[in-house]
């Protein structure tokens, strides 16, 4: 077995590699940094400034966090089972149109019982559509790559005929509903606080944060601490395992991009009822490809995806102030340093391992 | 005459709509007969587009563009080999990782480089594939019927229409009667077969991946350089995915990938004619139905309801030698 | 085709000759200074049982493998051989047990793959044709040059690879189980073509463990055991008794201390099964047999002969094609199917003879996979939720009391050793109590101590009236542990005996499917 003789410690299978990916990736977002002039250090600074240095870099820092935990949470809990899900994005836009039928439609009810229903909404929308390639996976064996590719240009294009033609409000040009009644929009973080009598920054962030971090341990319980996650895990790792076990592989892929699509509904509540309040064109505006990012980041690891979304928010936030403070780095360098983090921390995760081996073996032959 | 004027319009705008498309498609072909799925094609085509929309603004030279294109998507290329050959990573995530990134690094480097909101500045006719006319347009553009075909459809193409649908009998000749394309057909299936007959998986795989970013940079060139006349945001708008759908409906063959090419421009062509257009008894075209009709019959086609799409064997693992 | 310096060889010298031949594979010394002389237009036999070390031997041979100590001398000349390119160039070549062909191409395409003759392939596909229809005639190969590997029957495959290391011009040939995939029809035509490569001056190198195949085919046979070679003979002065109590040795004096067995009812009872694999092969035919409580009962076999089909079938893992499993008083068949969930609450458990890809779970801590396959039961849940703390205390106990070292439950199951994985999972099987137990290969890569500890633990379970089911090709393993011997060959049981009455002779003939 060539596998004991690259044996590591498990710190550093689990912190120190990634963590060294992890600073890969910012060299590589450093070195475009460089190429547009500017001092990679500087722009470091003014980023975690702009993210955490002000009540409202946090509040927007945590907002932006908000649809990455989602996704990302989405993304690992089909990682878990052994899919990829890159349809995140298509399945939290579709998830968009189950929260503003429920917003629009049943506005007449009280928020307390709007909330509960916009969730389900959500929920429901998004765990459908991804019921799709989860069953064709399973059923058919069609591969959920593709599937999942496909599945989201079908959902760009149905939620534009649907916007466009049947949710616009009327006499209006682009294409987005009418505001949603006040009792069915989530609250504002600081309304929320404002009632208790703190003082908070006005930002988007609302309660769909909170709900966020109720999925984190509601996904952290359900994976490692039910019968159905362990089932779920086993057919991830080892297909004939779940066989000899007689867990049917798949029935656990259909439930597990159900789950993940339902998660991913989540950026619908943040984005559609939270922040703007109506359905507007594209509002998932990538999270679902960040998602990709943060799972990987964090290691499919319910606190691993909240550390990394928050990490991400944060970037996005600094990457926003940035531009005002450098005006030749855009927001848009986040994008990169996403994909920078896939590739490092995903495709190329094992890369320096066999370094890191000789490494501490030298460091422990030298004590 | 009538059915004409919307006729050559039609087959026009399909012949441009297919070039990067065809050109996307065959360059997963190669990478993926190989043995090395690619989703990464979007992002290697708007590399292209930037590289050669930024160099040709600079330069003046649509030539220079077009081969600054080529360079570095063939890097991603490389890359992309790098991660799935070289250290065995996974295929997928690669390719995410590239679309991402170069997503994102377009348009930072757009913005400082050129400070025109991630766009590159417009370019001149002289720094873009300008139209070709063909000899004696002015005679056979006269016969009623054939004469508007030769002009518009045939010709009033820009130079790289050409090569593009040369490109397909060419990939098809490689494959099917050299060593180097019989070679990638065995390595695709059966690398194992491939290694025990003395020949290197490693080296005949980078062949490929960099094939597949070399016309994937063309690709791009085409998009910004001679669609359009500079890079904007994202230009290629989602055509890797839908070359990867062509590819899936061909089944990974050059001829068919063609004609799913193909077939796709013409939906995108007679949507764009549709837009707005009621039709009787039946009211206003949706348009966006028009434009998934490819997604779907991927779909229908990788879940084997229609025929089935069987890819590669080998595609997508990378080549341990076990034992 | 390609002509070297190595052809150029020595009229009299032999073919090959490997000298003091040395390989370790970590703890395991699979060749054990080996030596070997294959004669220039023999075809020669190496026979031995799984492990013996006739595949590491033939890979070094063929350059998967480098030895660690030795000479190859090929024609007289010592030759270098450090990977699959230079054993082509000496003129080796080598047909796999599993074929090297590309499924989709056909076979002129599979033929010239790597000698393709210039960048164009139309310049020499008409030579290559006529080519490769003489070496059709010449050895009786026929194929149809166009037609698609894939949509061809095995035989034929098999023919293609051979076509292909002629057309490459080999010189020498190795065929590594060449027959374990054919009918004997199929079999019969190989022999033909073997001997037709003999009449050529060709040499052949026949791997095998099927002494039938032995005596009629080839002119000098040596056998191989545990890494060593222990005899060589020519043909026609051996007998099969002979060669079988070379193969096997004298194995009988390992005997276990163990009480008489004393046998209850029908625990286990399988009625006309056959079983068929993903490829649609069938692989378990028509077998029945029962298993009593009390006794174990061991299947012996050379490995690939449907053991291991027929362990998934009754453990749950496989469909039944047809017959029935009776088990607890419920009936399997392909009509009423059962996975394996149903079956284990049935009374069965199931030591899997793959233990990394099914038995454990290499990515999952100890704890993990101490509940696989009971993960359900109510023991191990508090609510709704699993019991980690509860599943802790059960681990670290089984842990202790099947000397599970490091007794960690939160370490990953591929941080073990092989014998420790192995406790870890008969501890979890063992311990459910079942009424019967399927082991399967129980202690393949496990070392000397744990294999006593496990052969314990088996008998002990055998004592206290459960019925066990034992596949293994370790024969030792089957000696000592089994009540009654059932011999398994080509997916047919084909013998029964008795322990104590069971002639190594005899056994062999068994396995080798030559009684």
């Amino acid at each position: 077995m060539s596998g004991t003789a690259l044996r590591l410690p498990w710190w550093a299978d689990y912190i120190l590699l990634p963590l060294l990916n992890l600073l890969l990736a910012l060299l590589a977002a450093g070195l475009v940094v460089v190429a547009t002039g500017e001092n990679p250090l500087d722009a470091v600074v003014t980023m975690v400034n702009g993210a955490f240095g002000s009540g409202e870099g946090i509040g927007y820092t945590l907002y932006y966090a908000t649809d990455m935990i989602y996704t990302g949470l989405a993304v690992a809990v089909a990682f878990h089972c052994g899919l990829f899900n890159i349809g995140a994005e298509g399945q939290a836009y579709i998830a968009g149109l189950g929260v503003a039928l429920v917003c629009l439609y049943l506005d007449f009810l009280p928020f307390w019982l709007v909330l509960p229903l916009a969730i389900a909404g959500a929920a429901l929308f998004g765990a459908g559509y991804a019921a799709i390639p989860g069953w064709l996976q399973a059923k058919r064996g069609s591969h959920i790559v593709i599937t999942t590719i496909m599945t989201n240009f079908i959902a760009y294009a149905a939620m534009e005929y649907i916007l466009v033609n049947v949710l616009i409000k009327p006499g209006q040009m682009s294409p987005e509903t009418r505001y949603f009644a006040p009792n069915a929009v989530l609250p504002k973080m600081d309304a929320m606080f404002a009632a208790i009598g703190v003082d908070i920054a006005a930002t988007p962030l609302n309660l769909a944060f909170v709900v966020a971090l109720l999925c984190i341990a509601l996904v952290w319980v359900l994976i490692w601490h039910t019968r159905w996650g362990y089932s779920l895990r086993v057919v991830g790792a080892s297909p004939r395992a779940a066989v000899y076990a007689g867990i049917a592989p798949a029935g656990r892929v259909i439930q597990a991009m159900l789950l993940s699509g339902a998660l991913a509904g989540g950026v619908a509540l943040n984005e559609v009822m939270g922040a703007q309040g109506k359905l507007l064109i594209n509002f998932p505006s990538g999270y679902g490809f960040t998602g990709i990012a943060v799972a990987l980041m964090g290691r499919n690891h319910p606190l691993g995806v909240l550390i990394a979304a928050i990490l991400f928010g944060a970037l996005y936030q600094g990457g926003a102030e940035l531009t005002f403070d450098m005006p030749a780095i855009s927001p848009y360098l986040v994008v990169a340093l996403q994909g920078l983090v896939i590739l490092f921390t995903g495709g190329l995760a094992t890369m320096l391992r066999p370094a890191l081996v000789r490494a501490l073996r030298i460091g422990a032959g030298a004590r | 005459m009538e059915q004409l004027d919307q006729i050559v319009p039609l087959l026009a705008a399909t012949i441009r709509v297919a070039v990067p498309l065809i050109l996307a498609g065959i360059a997963g072909l190669f990478s993926e007969r190989s043995g090395v799925v690619d989703v990464g094609l979007e992002g290697k085509m708007l590399a292209g587009a930037f590289a050669a929309a930024a160099v040709a603004s600079i330069t003046g030279s649509v030539w220079l563009g077009l081969l600054a294109a080529i360079g570095v998507a063939g890097v991603l290329g490389i890359l992309h080999g790098f991660v799935c050959i070289t250290q065995r990573g996974d295929q997928v995530v690669s390719g995410v990782a590239v679309n991402i990134l170069i997503s994102g690094l377009t348009m930072t480097l757009g913005l400082a480089w050129f400070e025109q909101g991630g766009q590159t500045p417009p370019l001149p006719a002289s720094a873009r594939f300008g139209v070709v006319v063909l000899p004696f347009s002015e005679t056979i553009g006269q016969i009623p019927g054939i004469g508007r075909f030769y002009t518009e459809v045939l010709g009033g193409q820009n130079i790289l229409v050409y090569p593009t649908f040369a490109l397909v009998p060419l990939a098809w000749w490689v494959l099917g009667s050299t060593r180097f394309g019989l070679r990638i057909r065995a390595v695709g299936e059966s690398p194992a077969a491939v290694d025990t007959a003395g020949i290197s998986v490693v080296r005949l795989r980078y062949a490929a991946v960099l094939i597949a970013g070399a016309l994937c940079g063309v690709a791009g060139a085409y998009i910004s350089t001679a669609q359009g006349a500079g890079f904007v945001r994202d230009m290629t708008g989602g055509r890797g995915f839908l070359a990867l759908a062509a590819l899936v409906l061909g089944k990974w063959r050059p001829w068919p990938t063609l004609f799913g090419c193909l077939l796709f421009a013409a939906l995108d062509a007679v949507a764009i004619r549709l837009q707005g257009v009621v039709l009787p008894g039946i009211g206003a075209v949706p348009v966006e139905f028009v434009q998934t009709i490819p997604y779907i019959m991927t779909i229908i086609l990788l879940a084997g309801f229609v025929g089935r799409a069987i890819p590669p064997k080998a595609s997508g693992l990378p080549y341990v030698k076990d034992r | 085709m390609v002509a070297s310096p190595a052809r150029q060889r020595d009229a009299t010298a032999p073919a090959v000759e490997l000298r003091g031949i040395d390989k370790r594979f970590g703890t395991v010394h699979a060749n054990r200074s080996v030596d070997l002389v294959v004669q220039r237009g023999h075809i020669h036999g190496l026979i031995g049982e799984n492990g013996a070390g006739k595949s590491t031997l033939m890979s070094i041979l063929y350059g998967f493998y480098t030895a660690d100590s030795g000479d190859i001398l090929v024609g007289g000349k010592e030759v270098r051989i450090a990977e699959s390119r230079d054993a082509i160039a000496a003129g080796i070549e080598m047909v796999h047990q599993h074929f090297m062909l590309v499924d989709p191409m056909t076979v002129l395409e599979n033929v010239i793959l790597g000698v393709e003759g210039g960048a164009l392939l139309r310049r020499h596909v008409p030579k290559a044709r006529e080519e490769l229809r003489r070496i059709s005639a010449e050895y009786g190969l026929n194929v149809d040059p166009d037609a698609v590997v894939g949509d061809l029957p095995v035989g034929a495959q098999q023919r293609v690879e051979i076509l292909k290391a002629l057309y490459r011009g080999a010189e020498i040939l190795i065929l590594d189980e060449p027959t374990g995939v054919l009918t004997p029809q199929e079999a019969t035509d190989l022999f033909r073509v073997l001997a037709a490569l003999r009449a050529q001056g060709k040499t052949v190198i026949l791997v095998t463990h099927k002494l039938r195949e032995i005596m009629a085919i080839t002119d000098r046979v040596s056998v191989m055991r545990a890494g060593q070679m222990v005899g060589h003979r020519d043909t026609a002065d051996t007998s099969r008794e002979e060669l079988g109590e070379l193969m096997i040795g004298r194995k009988l004096a390992t005997r276990l201390d163990k009480a008489p067995a004393n046998i209850g009812a029908v625990a286990l009872e399988v009625r006309g099964l056959s079983v068929r694999d993903i490829q649609g092969v069938q692989r378990v035919k028509d077998v029945s047999f029962a298993v009593r409580a009390g006794e174990i009962v061991g299947i012996a076999g050379v490995s690939g002969n449907g053991q291991t089909e027929l362990m998934e079938a009754l453990a749950g893992m496989r469909r039944l094609e047809a017959g029935s499993v009776t088990v607890g008083g419920a009936t399997v068949s392909a009509e009423h199917p059962a996975f394996a969930d149903r079956l284990r609450k049935l009374g069965m458990a199931h030591v899997p003879e793959d233990r990394l890809r099914t038995g454990l779970v290499p990515a999952f801590a100890a704890r993990e996979s101490a509940i696989l396959g009971y993960q359900d039961d109510p023991m191990y849940s508090r609510g709704p939720l699993l019991d980690w703390p509860g599943i802790d205390r059960h681990t670290q106990g089984l842990m202790e009391k099947y000397e599970v070292k490091p007794p960690i439950s939160r370490l990953r199951g591929a941080l073990f050793s092989g014998g420790n994985q192995q406790k870890l999972i008969m501890a979890r099987e063992m311990e459910r109590d079942p009424t019967v137990l399927l082991v399967g290969q129980p202690t393949r890569g496990v070392d000397i101590g744990g294999i006593d500890f496990i052969h314990r633990r088996l008998i002990a379970m055998r004592d206290r009236g459960k019925a066990i089911l034992l596949v293994s090709v370790e024969l030792d393993e089957i000696l000592r542990l089994s009540d009654r011997i059932l011999v398994m060959f080509d997916g047919r049981l084909v013998g029964e005996l008795l322990p104590e009455n069971a002639d190594e002779r005899q056994l062999g003939l068994l396995m080798a499917g030559a009684a």
